[in-house]
């Protein structure tokens, strides 16, 4: 019973590894490339307009009023427009989303899905026809500029798809959905290459 | 495809990211438990269901994810229009000419 007790002890448990859901997953490069982004803090925001201010002030950067809009700090750290009280924020240096508006007393909801998602790059030339394999939206600069995200559907499933330049897009699907993405996209690029 | 204006959004997107979400301006009693059986059946169950322009309750799932409501002909499948939840109907006469 002492035995037990004692490697129960906190201390006594080892270092946790983290196993990302695409981790041995062959990246696909080349001028087409996709690449599994390294882990983020992600914040699911829900906020009346009236609580835009003081949240975007503990965010640090301004929360987008317009659809498919984003901000960033330029700091690795994006707000995305999700719905008009509806923001994802991901952090990608991950810095604490969660302590950051737990000082804000304005109405909100903040929860922390930082292991719930999972982001993909699919970067180079040719990257708007890979993604637009799965992804039904118009992805021309002209409605989709650099900057523009949106939630859509990539396949059969859902992700938040963030343009961070004319060839390349972050994909954001959901950990469960990561391999069927991953795979989607892989060979989508194959195509789009060929 | 059809592409279907989402008013929340504020331009057409595919159809793959919305959802049908049954007859729009059904209006269920603040006392529901004290309504008749009758009229709760009316509420309930019933539906107009025409052969022509219907009003409809649409989802932007996988998209703003927000409710609308949608006037849709039945005979040509085409949106009339499409406006914010709580809105009243839209004067579909005059959308038609």
């Amino acid at each position: 019973m002492g035995e037990i007790a004692k490697t129960m002890l906190p201390a006594s448990i080892p270092a946790l590894r983290r196993a990302g859901p695409l981790d041995g997953r062959v990246a696909v490069s080349g001028a087409l490339s996709l690449t599994v982004l390294p882990p983020a803090s992600r914040l699911s925001l829900r906020a009346p307009a009236g609580s835009v201010a003081d949240l975007s002030a503990a965010l640090g950067l301004d929360l987008p009023q317009a659809p498919k809009t984003s901000a960033s700090d330029g700091n690795g750290r994006f707000a995305l427009w999700l719905g008009p009280d509806e923001w994802l924020v991901i952090d990608e240096t991950s810095g604490d989303l969660v302590a950051a508006c737990r000082a804000v007393p304005a109405l909100h909801s903040a929860v922390d899905i930082s292991h719930r998602n999972v982001g993909l790059l699919v970067s180079g030339q040719g990257a708007a026809d890979a993604v637009n394999a799965g992804c039904p939206q118009d992805l021309s600069l002209e409605s989709f500029p650099v900057g523009a995200c949106s939630r859509t559907v990539l396949g059969k499933i859902e992700i938040v798809l963030h343009r961070l330049g004319e060839d390349a897009f972050r994909v954001e699907c959901w950990r469960s959905f990561a391999g069927y993405a991953q795979a989607f996209l892989a060979e989508a690029i194959a195509d789009a290459s060929a | 495809m059809l592409l279907i204006r989402c008013p929340y959004c504020e331009e057409e997107r595919p159809e793959l990211e919305f959802r049908h979400a049954g007859e729009a301006h059904v209006a269920r009693s603040s006392e529901i438990s004290d309504i008749s059986d009758e009229a709760f059946e009316q509420f309930f169950f019933i539906r107009s269901n025409p052969k022509g322009i219907v009003f409809e309750r649409w989802r932007h799932l996988n998209g703003c994810a927000r409710f609308f409501n949608a006037a849709r002909d039945t005979v040509s499948d085409r949106f009339l229009t499409t406006y914010k939840a709580g809105e009243p109907k839209p004067d579909v006469a005059g959308l038609l000419k």
